[in-house]
C-alpha cells in the first residue's frame, strides 16, 4: 500500500475525531471553564513579563515594606518591598513550565513502563508492576522531600523528583488498556506479518492509548503544579526562582502569617488553587467526553 | 372479578429533546392462574409496560395516564407508601438472568428473609424456616441459604430469585425474560419449575420475552408490542396459527421453527421508529410490506377478529368490510 | 483461595515492598550526588584525620554491600543511627512524636470519613438540586488547595483576625492547670485548627467518591429488586445501597494513607504540631540526614502495614473477593 496514502488517510481520521471531539466537548461547561482560566493563565506566563514593570522587582525604599495593596502597587509589598503583583506574574512562568515539564517526564516514564508491561506480560509485567505498587504505595511528599533534599535545591531536581515520584499511576491505566488493545485483530494482523515488537508497540498500541494519555496528563499535571508549589514552601525550591510556593514560602518564614499580611499569602496561593482547578475540570470534562458510558448516563 | 385489569396505561420518558412514548394505551387482563406472554423486539416498551404496574420506574419516566386494577381496586393513584406493601406482596418480580438481581454482599437467605419480613408478622426465626422450605421447593440445598450470591451458578440464581419471588404468596408474577442469558437446558428446567409452582399456587403470569417458543410452552395468552403498542392480543394457538398483524406475521417468520426444519429466518426490514417522534398513522406502516394509504395517515382501530382475539390494522378494517 | 492463603500472599507483597524501600532507603543516601562522608558531617572543613574516623565510624571505607549488610543488621537492632541535631537515637526522638501525629491524623481521618460519608450520601440523594452543585463545587475547590496554604489561611482567620484558637502548638508544656477540664479544654483548643484543617482537606475526595459510588450502585439491579420487595427508603439506603457504596470508600481510604503523610507534614510545619511532620521539617531544613533517613523508612513502613490492613478490611467487606 502507499504510504503517504495512508499518512493521508490518517490524518483525515485525526481530523475527524478531533472535530467530534471538540463538538462533545464543547457543550460541557465545566470543561470549558478549565479552558479559559487555564488559557488566561498561559498568556499572562507568556505575556506578563512584557506587560508588567519587572523593575518594581527591585528593592524599593524602607517605608514601602510589607504594605498593603495601594494605587500603585495593586497587590501590596513583601518584606523587601517588592511588588506581588509583579512577583505573582513572572512566578506564573516557572510554576506552569515546572508542572509542565515534570508532567512531561511522568507521563513518558509512565506510558513506557505500561505500555512494555502490558504488551510484554509474564515476567516483565509482574517486575514492572510490583516495582509500579512500591511507587505506589510509598507516600509520596515525603519521597520527593527526601530526594530534593539530597538532590540540592534547583528547579531542575524539582521537576526531575516530581517526574520521577508522579508515574505509577498512569502506569497502571495505560498497562490495562494496552491488555485490551494488545488483544485487538489489527496487532494479531501486524504480528502475522512480521513486525516487530517496537513497530507494534508504537504504531499499533501507543495510538490506541493516547486518549488515556490525553486524559491522564492532564490530572497529572494538577499533582505535578501542587508538588512544586509544596515542595517550594516546605524550602526545597530553588531560592533564586520566583515560583507561587517560592512566593509563599518567604512569606511563611518571614512571618507574615502574624502580620496579617494577606496580600502577600493570598494572591499566589489562589494563582494555584485556579490552575489546579482548571486541569481538574478539563481532567473531568475529558473523562466525559472519552467514557460514553459515563456521557449515556445522565439522559 | 379478574384478577389484574390494565387499560390506556401510558408512560412516557422525559428527556432534554422531548418524550419518548416509551408505551402507550397498554391493555391488558389477566385471570388467577392464567399466564399471558408479552413479546416484542427489544426495546418495544415490553419492561416498561410491566414496570408501570407498580411503578417501578427511573426518575424521568412518567406514568401519563390509565388505570390498573387488582382485583377490583383501583391502584393507580396509590402513593408510594401504599404501593411498597402491593409490591412483592401482590405483584413479585423475577428479573432477568443476566441482571445481578441480587446483591452481591447480603446473603441470599437474608434477602428473602427480608422480603418475607416486610409483608409477613413473622418472627427472624419463622422467616428463616420458610426461606429453608422456598428453597427446598425450588430444589436448592436449604443450608446454602448462607452463600452469597456469585457462590451461585446462573440457573442457580434464577432459582433463588423464583425462591424470593413466591416468598409471599403473591397473586401476580411478572417475569422480566427469567430465562434469556441461561443456557438451553437449565432454561427448560427454571421455566419447568416456574409452572409447576404457578399452577400449584394458582398465580397468575405476565412473562415479558422475546422467545416465541418459551410462550408457546407456557402462556395462555399473548400479547404483541411494537414501538410502544400492543398491535394484536389473544389466545396463544390462535394468535401462532391465525396472525392478525402484519407485525405478528413478521415476527412468526422471523423466528426460527420449533418443530421441523430450521429455515433461514426472515428479519423484518428496517429498523423500530425513534420513540421520541413516531411515525403517524399505524406506527409499523413504514416496514409493513402489505402497507397502502391509509396506513401513514390514520391511527387503525381495534378489530376483533375472533371472541378474545384483536388487533389493531387498516387491513382487517378492510377484511371485514369488503 | 481461602483466607489464610490470600493474607500470605499480601503479607509476602507487603514485605517485598518493605524490601525494596528499605534498599531505596540505604541507597538513596549514599548514591546521591558528592561524598556521603561529606553530607553526613557538614563540616568542609573537618582534618583529614577526623574524616577518617568518622568514615571507619559509619563503615564507609567498607564495599557497598558490607554497608548494606550493616545497615540490616542495625536496622533489625532498631538502630536508625543518631541524629546530628538533637544528639540523641533517631528512633528514640521518632517515638517520642508518634502520639501527637497518631492523635492528629486520628481524629481527621474519622472526622473526614464520617462528614464525607454522610455529605456525600445527601448529595446523590438530591443529585442535581442547589444543595448538590454547591457542595460539589466546594469540594472540588478544597480538593484542589494546597494543604499549607488551607492551613495559613485558617490560622489567619481565627488565630490572627478572631484570635479565638492559638496560634499553634500542643500546649505550654509545664503549665499548670486548675482542673482536669481546663486541661482537657485548652487540650481541645490547641487540637481544634489543625484537626479541622485537615478534615477540610481529606474530606473533598470522600464526598466525591461517596457521591459517585452511591449514584452508581443506586442504578444497580438489585436496587430495584429491592425497591420491587418493597423495602422502604431507609433500608433501601442503609441495607442495600450502602454496604456497596462503602467498598470504594475503604479501598481510598488505603489510597489515601500515602496523601494523608504528606498532609501531617504541612499542617504540622504551619502549627507549629510536634509530631512526625514537623520533625521531618526540621530535619529538612537543617539537614538531618540520620533523622529524614529513619523518618522515611518508618512512615513508609506504617503507610504499607496500614495498606495491608485496609485490604483484609476490604476482603472482610466484599465477599466476592474470596473466591
Amino acid at each position: 500500500m502507499n504510504s503517504a496514502l495512508v499518512k493521508k488517510d490518517t490524518f483525515a481520521l485525526w481530523k475527524k475525531n478531533l472535530s467530534s471531539f471538540w463538538s462533545i466537548y464543547r457543550q460541557n461547561s465545566m470543561g470549558l471553564i478549565g479552558m479559559v482560566i487555564l488559557l488566561i493563565f498561559a498568556l499572562m506566563a507568556i505575556l506578563g513579563p512584557y506587560l508588567v514593570d519587572i523593575t518594581i522587582m527591585t528593592v524599593d525604599g524602607v517605608t514601602q515594606v510589607i504594605h498593603p495593596p495601594t494605587s500603585e502597587y495593586w497587590l501590596g509589598t513583601d518584606d523587601l518591598g517588592k511588588d506581588i503583583l509583579a512577583g505573582v506574574i513572572v512566578g506564573s512562568r516557572v510554576s506552569l513550565m515546572v508542572g509542565l515539564a515534570a508532567t512531561a517526564i511522568s507521563m513518558v516514564i509512565g506510558t513506557v513502563v505500561g505500555i512494555v508491561s502490558g504488551f510484554y506480560g509474564r515476567v516483565v509485567d509482574a517486575l514492572l508492576m510490583r516495582f509500579t505498587d512500591v511507587f505506589l504505595v510509598i507516600p509520596w511528599l515525603p519521597l520527593m522531600l527526601v530526594m530534593a533534599a539530597l538532590l540540592g535545591p534547583s528547579l531542575g531536581n524539582i521537576i526531575f523528583v516530581i517526574g520521577i515520584t508522579s508515574w505509577a499511576g498512569t502506569a497502571r491505566i495505560i498497562r490495562s488498556q494496552t491488555l485490551s488493545v494488545k488483544e485487538r485483530p489489527y496487532v494479531e494482523r501486524a504480528r502475522a506479518i512480521g513486525s516487530g515488537d517496537t513497530h507494534i508497540m508504537f504504531y499499533h498500541i501507543l495510538p490506541n492509548v493516547f486518549p488515556l494519555i490525553f486524559a491522564n496528563t492532564v490530572l497529572v499535571a494538577a499533582v505535578a503544579i501542587l508538588s512544586e508549589t509544596t515542595l517550594s514552601f516546605l524550602g526545597m525550591g530553588d531560592p533564586t526562582q520566583v515560583t507561587w510556593g517560592m512566593m509563599l514560602h518567604f512569606a511563611f518564614s518571614m512571618g507574615a502569617v502574624s502580620f496579617g499580611a494577606w496580600w502577600w499569602l493570598l494572591p499566589p496561593g489562589i494563582c494555584v488553587v485556579l490552575v489546579v482547578l482548571s486541569f481538574t475540570f478539563i481532567g473531568y470534562a475529558l473523562d466525559e467526553v472519552l467514557n460514553p458510558k459515563l456521557r449515556r448516563r445522565d439522559q | 372479578m379478574r384478577l389484574l385489569e390494565v387499560e390506556n396505561l401510558t408512560t412516557y420518558y422525559k428527556l432534554k429533546e422531548g418524550y419518548v412514548r416509551a408505551c402507550e394505551n397498554i391493555s391488558l387482563h389477566l385471570e388467577r392462574g392464567e399466564a399471558i406472554g408479552l413479546v416484542g423486539e427489544s426495546a418495544s416498551g415490553k419492561t416498561t409496560a410491566a414496570l408501570s404496574l407498580i411503578k417501578l420506574l427511573p426518575e424521568n419516566a412518567h406514568v401519563m395516564a390509565g388505570s390498573i386494577k387488582i382485583e377490583g381496586r383501583d391502584i393507580s393513584g396509590a402513593t408510594e407508601e401504599e404501593l411498597r406493601h402491593i409490591r412483592w406482596k401482590d405483584i413479585a418480580i423475577i428479573f432477568q438472568g443476566a441482571m445481578n438481581a441480587l446483591n452481591p454482599v447480603r446473603r441470599v437467605g437474608a434477602q428473602i428473609v427480608e422480603a418475607v419480613r416486610i409483608h409477613d408478622k413473622l418472627s427472624e426465626k419463622e422467616a428463616c424456616k420458610r426461606t429453608a422450605e422456598l428453597f427446598d421447593q425450588v430444589e436448592i440445598d436449604p443450608d446454602r441459604v448462607r452463600e452469597y450470591p456469585h457462590e451461585f451458578s446462573g440457573g442457580m440464581r434464577q432459582r433463588v430469585m423464583i425462591a424470593m419471588a413466591i416468598a409471599c404468596n403473591p397473586k401476580i408474577i411478572i417475569g422480566d425474560e427469567p430465562t434469556t442469558a441461561l443456557d438451553v437446558m437449565v432454561q427448560a428446567q427454571v421455566l419447568q419449575l416456574l409452572e409447576t409452582l404457578r399452577r400449584e399456587r394458582e398465580m397468575g403470569m405476565l412473562l415479558i420475552t422475546h422467545d416465541l417458543s418459551v410462550v408457546g410452552e407456557t402462556c395462555d395468552r399473548v400479547a404483541v408490542m411494537y414501538a410502544g403498542q400492543i398491535v394484536e392480543n389473544g389466545p396463544t394457538e390462535k394468535v401462532f396459527s391465525d396472525p392478525a398483524h402484519p407485525y405478528t406475521r413478521a415476527l412468526i417468520a422471523a423466528f426460527p421453527n420449533i418443530e421441523g426444519e430450521r429455515f433461514l429466518a426472515a428479519s423484518i426490514p428496517g429498523n423500530p421508529p425513534n420513540l421520541l417522534a413516531p411515525p403517524g398513522g399505524c406506527r409499523f406502516h413504514e416496514r409493513c410490506s402489505e402497507a397502502y394509504g391509509l396506513c401513514s395517515n390514520e391511527v387503525p382501530a381495534l378489530t376483533n377478529i375472533s371472541p378474545g382475539h384483536s388487533a389493531f390494522c387498516h387491513l382487517l378494517q378492510r377484511r371485514v368490510k369488503v | 483461595m481461602n483466607m489464610r492463603g490470600y493474607l500470605l500472599r499480601k503479607f509476602i507483597q507487603a514485605s517485598i515492598t518493605i524490601f525494596i524501600v528499605v534498599f531505596m532507603n540505604f541507597f538513596l543516601f549514599r548514591i546521591m550526588p558528592g561524598d556521603p562522608i561529606r553530607v553526613l558531617i557538614r563540616n568542609p572543613k573537618i582534618s583529614a584525620d577526623a574524616l577518617e574516623r568518622v568514615r571507619e565510624q559509619f563503615g564507609l571505607n567498607e564495599s557497598r554491600l558490607v554497608q548494606f549488610w550493616i545497615y540490616l543488621r542495625d536496622l533489625f537492632s532498631g538502630d536508625l543511627g543518631t541524629s546530628f541535631n538533637y544528639r540523641q537515637p533517631v528512633w528514640d526522638i521518632v517515638m517520642e512524636r508518634v502520639p501527637a501525629t497518631v492523635l492528629l491524623i486520628g481524629t481527621a481521618t474519622v472526622l473526614s470519613i464520617i462528614i464525607g460519608v454522610l455529605l456525600g450520601v445527601i448529595f446523590a440523594w438530591k443529585r442535581g438540586t442547589r444543595v448538590d452543585i454547591v457542595g460539589l463545587s466546594v469540594s472540588l475547590v478544597l480538593y484542589s488547595m494546597p494543604t499549607f496554604w488551607v492551613a495559613i489561611i485558617m490560622v489567619m482567620i481565627f488565630a490572627v483576625y478572631w484570635q479565638i484558637f492559638p496560634l499553634g502548638g500542643m500546649g505550654m508544656p509545664g503549665t499548670f492547670y486548675a482542673s482536669a477540664w481546663a486541661e482537657l479544654t485548652s487540650q481541645l483548643r490547641y487540637m481544634f485548627l489543625p484537626t479541622i484543617t485537615f478534615t477540610l482537606i481529606l474530606i473533598g475526595e470522600y464526598v466525591l467518591i461517596m457521591r459517585s459510588s452511591l449514584l452508581e450502585v443506586m442504578r444497580e439491579d438489585y436496587m430495584l429488586t429491592a425497591r420491587a420487595k418493597g423495602v422502604n427508603n431507609r433500608n433501601l439506603l442503609l441495607k442495600h445501597a450502602l454496604p456497596n457504596a462503602m467498598l470504594p470508600v475503604v479501598t481510598l481510604i488505603a489510597i489515601n494513607l500515602g496523601f494523608i503523610v504528606g498532609g501531617t507534614i504541612q499542617i504540622e510545619t504551619v502549627f507549629s504540631w510536634p509530631g512526625l511532620g514537623r520533625l521531618m521539617y526540621t530535619a529538612l531544613t537543617n539537614r538531618d540526614y540520620p533523622v529524614l533517613q529513619g523518618l522515611f523508612l518508618l512512615i513508609t513502613i506504617a503507610v504499607i502495614g496500614a495498606n495491608f490492613c485496609a485490604d483484609i478490611l476490604y476482603r472482610y467487606l466484599d465477599p466476592r473477593v474470596k473466591s
